[in-house]
């Protein structure tokens, strides 16, 4: 019985072009104050457009705000119910850490200001630098990098300065099989080749595997801890003390954070550089693909390499402080993106860390693990579990089970959007098939999470009885499974105005 | 904690449940030794009044525009001040846009999608190219991954990049290929017109995987890109065109009509704030033959079994989820809802909007080239064709005078010292629709005044 949604109605819309109609308009600028002199008096014509930008709309502020909004009601949202994407940590993001992140003074910051007029943003910089720094354990912080796989390259790049300061960059990265995609190919940008290493029955590292590729041309150990079967790296020292003597670093995929805030810390375990994910931990919203900000945390050693510039505080003689941007950074692996990072987000994920506190944070925590546990109990009666052991904030199963019907985890994640919540990662891990993978976060309330547990089991139930209702999934939906064989051999991936549209949108 | 819903009686009762006493046994996967025996040493947690006041303070530590002194700003260099319309923010503070995620789940997200379809027209039509991607980070590194691309699409590993590009996308270029077996080599900018100099396009040669340029470039100079987009083809290297300004499409020639091969760049001049430089939005755009080459995300149409049109990602084989080291860029999450705002903005703007915002930079920066040129001492550094920013030569260091300035209530520009130590008089100033006549004539008088 499907309990959460009902269906409402729901506003067709189409392109925003479609709405065009010529003389219509949706802004008006100040008149112009100064001598209106023709474009081409002022520069060469032939550097001018010939077109009439025929591809962008005339449309009213009205017209706007109806087609946005409209289209706005298909989405799947945080705000409306639990996202129970494992891995993606789609948590609440607070409405303060929003306003304060449009405070004019941050908004209207340009990134040239004189570190002298721009001494609250440095502040606020270096605060988030401290924060994070204790949060991991580790010594220095950057926070640069532009979202979580942007803090790999950022990390590996500066393992890989490191080994050169040392004399020798070395060749590998290890990487166990069930780390996210983003790993290797973050590997590969830093020039870096892969040695995969199985993971043990457990789906934790297996120490004699990993000591089998561990030699002298190994850079680093690219570890996600917990896993990505949401399972803690029990043996994570021996495996740091491990690769250390081997002359190798380690960097920790720090996506897995949030379960970990508060209750331990990498730098405690050894890790020589993480990232962390501010959209996925620290609150900050996934804004349907972005901006998210990836800094990374490193050892006193790695300090050196890291991007420039850095934020430095100064103590001035009459005993006052004054923050300022760093650039004489010799060692520095130099720049990852213009500018100083994704400041807007940086500033809500303060904003998040000092609403919490240090008792806040750790009950984020628990909270987190005791709702996927709890998941985790309830469901393993109607789920396979993927891996046995102790599950921390998100817990892996498979479609074993529903497929012996001939239901997949596809079908299972499409019916869960009948039942009003937006399906759980499908196949991720990679080392799970029809992996199942469920993360509910410390945002959910037991009702919520009662409800998500009744919707999969009914879907358990179904599977056995009318198999077909769920391999047609979703039902409700405006459209319904799209063919993405055919978008993929033909792709269309514009609109064009009619005069050229032949191969176009219609 | 009122972002945690369940109470700690419901917490105690959920444990209960699972046959367990306490919150700690869940957590026993975590050796002893590892778990914190103290709370985080940070400050201790803040009501939302007193966060509220805390980061209100350090807001209005900030001298903008806005805040504090009010600042007059003639700050531009890959960061803009333009006007935004209100209802960018009311519509991206929608839940269903900022609190949704990737839009894997294409039944549930056709909003995001379809927003996403739409940014891809949108900056294939500025651009004048056949492909747009769903966004990357910024124009930086939109521009270092046009860089791996050309080396991918090639097989050569040497870029040629122009003297004049944007020196942080230069350096954030130089940190992405210095492990990627890719080198690079300086175009040098004209003395005189402060544009890509015709003479160095005879170095290229056939080892070449691409030649970069931004235009208009950092100078402000617009860049005669057919010329050098045929120089590039001579020797078979792709033409890369960098645009940091975006505005500037709105009235100068498309560069896929100028012959280029990638154009991508940065968006925040449509509708994105300023904020410190960041979060922005990159835009990359190519020739269809290309399409598989792109790196980042793309939407394409699809439809379903009773014949309904919707949206997806597509193309997915390239990306790093799939193709792990073997992918296309390591790229992952983007800039959705920022690319979600210039969408909105060139709706709101439209194709008559965008042309006349582009005008009104394009005709107050030449009257504040102008009148600055005609202040005795003062100069054009440079002779070329301009959009919105130009350097002008000032008699002084211009460390020490746009400090002065600063005093008068006046950011007069980008010490190009910081980047080009040889320019230590020089000063780039931008000019937009949004600063008026009034202010420009506060510069001319406040520079006059510091003359005399």
């Amino acid at each position: 019985m499907i309990k959460k949604v009902s269906t409402h109605i729901n506003q067709n819309e189409g392109l925003i072009f479609e709405r065009s109609r010529p003389g219509r308009v949706g802004y008006r600028l100040p008149e112009l104050d100064v001598e209106a002199v023709p474009a081409e008096n002022l520069i060469d014509s032939r550097l001018l457009r010939d077109d009439s930008l025929a591809g962008l709309p005339e449309v009213s502020e009205v017209d706007v705000v109806r087609h946005f909004t409209r289209i706005s009601t298909w989405n799947y949202a945080v705000d409306l119910g639990m996202y129970p994407l494992g891995s993606c940590t789609m948590k609440y993001n607070p409405k303060l850490n929003e306003r304060v992140s449009r405070f004019d003074g941050f908004a209207a910051a340009h990134p040239y200001t004189p570190d002298e007029l721009a001494q609250g943003n440095l502040r606020l910089l270096w605060d988030l630098e401290q924060a994070l720094s204790q949060i991991t354990g580790l010594d220095a912080v950057s926070l640069q990098p532009a979202a979580g796989a942007q803090g790999e390259m950022t990390g590996l790049m500066t393992i890989r300065r490191c080994l050169e300061h040392r004399g020798n960059a070395r060749k590998y990265v290890i990487i166990p099989d069930s780390a996210h995609g983003t790993n290797p190919a973050s590997a590969a940008i830093c020039g870096y080749e892969v040695r995969t290493i199985k993971s043990g029955p457990d789906g934790s590292v297996d120490l004699e595997n990993l000591k089998s590729v561990l030699d002298a041309d190994v850079a680093a150990l690219m570890l996600t801890n917990p896993s990505t079967l949401g399972m803690f790296e029990e043996k994570i020292e021996q495996i740091c003390e491990l690769v250390h003597a081997a002359g190798g670093l380690v960097y920790m995929d720090g996506a897995n954070m949030n379960a970990l805030v508060g209750v331990t810390r990498p730098g405690d375990m050894g890790v020589d550089v993480i990232h962390l994910n501010l959209h996925k931990t620290f609150s900050t919203p996934h804004g349907g693909g972005g901006p998210g900000a990836g800094p990374i945390a490193v050892t006193k050693e790695l300090e050196p390499f890291l991007p420039f510039p850095r934020v430095a505080r100064e103590k001035k003689a009459d005993g006052t402080e004054l923050w300022r941007l760093d650039y004489d950074r010799p060692q520095s692996i130099g720049r990852v993106r213009a500018f100083h990072g994704n400041f807007s987000v940086l500033v809500r994920a303060l904003c998040y860390i000092v609403s919490l506190g240090p008792d806040g944070l750790r009950l984020a925590t628990e909270s987190a693990v005791l709702n996927a546990n709890y998941i985790a109990h309830h469901l393993r009666d109607d789920y396979e579990v993927a891996y046995s052991g102790k599950p921390m904030h998100e817990v892996v199963f498979n479609d074993k089970r529903q497929q012996e019907h001939g239901v997949h985890t596809l079908d299972i994640a499409k019916r869960l959007i009948d039942y009003g919540f937006h399906p759980m990662t499908v196949y991720f891990p990679l080392i799970v098939p029809g992996a199942i993978m469920i993360e509910p976060t410390e945002s959910e309330g037991r009702e919520e999470i009662d409800l998500f547990i009744d919707a999969l089991k009914s879907i358990a139930r179904e599977v056995r009885e009318n198999p077909d209702l769920v391999k047609k999934a979703p039902h409700s939906t405006r459209i319904g499974r799209l063919d993405e064989a055919t978008a993929a051999r033909k792709p269309i991936l514009r609109w064009k105005p009619a005069a050229s549209a032949a191969s176009g949108v219609k | 904690m009122r972002y945690i819903p369940n109470s700690t009686q419901e917490r105690e009762l959920m444990l209960r449940e699972m046959g367990l006493r306490s919150v700690d046994q869940l957590f026993q996967g975590i050796p002893e030794n590892l778990r914190l025996k103290q709370p985080l040493q940070i400050t201790r947690a803040l009501a939302e009044t007193e966060a509220l006041s805390h980061f209100r303070q350090l807001a209005e530590m900030n001298e903008t525009p806005v805040t504090g002194r009010r600042m007059t700003s003639f700050l531009g260099a890959g960061a803009y001040y333009h006007f935004i319309p209100t209802i960018i923010d009311t519509l991206i503070s929608r839940s269903e846009f900022y609190t949704s995620y990737t839009p894997y789940q294409a039944e549930i997200s056709q909003g995001t999608l379809q927003a996403i379809f739409e940014f891809q027209s949108m900056i294939c039509e500025l651009t004048g190219m056949d492909v747009s991607n769903a966004s990357l980070y910024d124009g930086s590194t939109a521009m270092a991954e046009a860089v791996l691309m050309a080396e991918r699409v090639t097989g050569r590993t040497k870029v040629a990049m122009a003297g004049n590009v944007h020196p942080e996308y230069a350096e954030v270029v130089d940190t992405y290929i210095r492990n990627a077996g890719i080198s690079r080599v300086t175009l040098p900018f004209d003395a005189e017109t402060g544009g890509v100099s015709p003479s160095a396009l005879h170095e290229l040669d056939s080892e070449t995987a691409a030649v970069i340029v931004q235009s208009p470039n950092f100078f402000g100079g617009i860049e005669e890109l057919q010329r050098i987009a045929d120089a590039a083809h001579r020797v078979g290297a792709l033409f890369v065109v960098v645009v940091a300004e975006a505005m500037s499409l709105g009235l100068l020639q498309a560069p896929g009509r100028s012959g280029a091969d990638i154009v991508c760049g940065e968006t925040q001049s449509f509708g994105i704030p300023i904020s410190f430089g960041g979060s922005f939005c990159g835009f990359f755009a190519t020739r269809e033959k290309y399409q598989r080459q792109i790196p980042g995300r793309l939407v394409g149409m699809a439809h379903d079994d009773q014949g309904r049109a919707g949206f997806v990602l597509t193309l997915a084989t390239r990306e790093q989820h799939i193709r792990r080291e073997k992918a296309t860029s390591n790229i992952c999450t983007n800039q959705g809802l920022y690319a979600l705002m210039s969408t909105i903005y060139l709706s709101t703007l439209g194709r008559n909007g965008v042309r006349e915002v582009a005008e009104q930079n394009l005709q107050k920066a030449h009257y504040a080239a102008k009148q600055i040129a005609a202040i005795k001492g003062y100069g054009l550094r440079f002779a070329g064709n301009f959009f919105n920013e130009f350097v002008v030569s000032t008699p002084y260091s211009a460390g020490k005078l746009l400090r002065q300035l600063q005093d008068h209530g006046i950011v007069g520009g980008l010490e190009l010292a910081r980047f080009f130590p040889e320019m230590s008089k020089d000063i780039l100033v931008c000019v937009t629709e949004t600063t008026t006549r009034e202010q420009i004539d506060q510069l001319v008088a406040t520079l006059q005044s510091i003359g005399s």
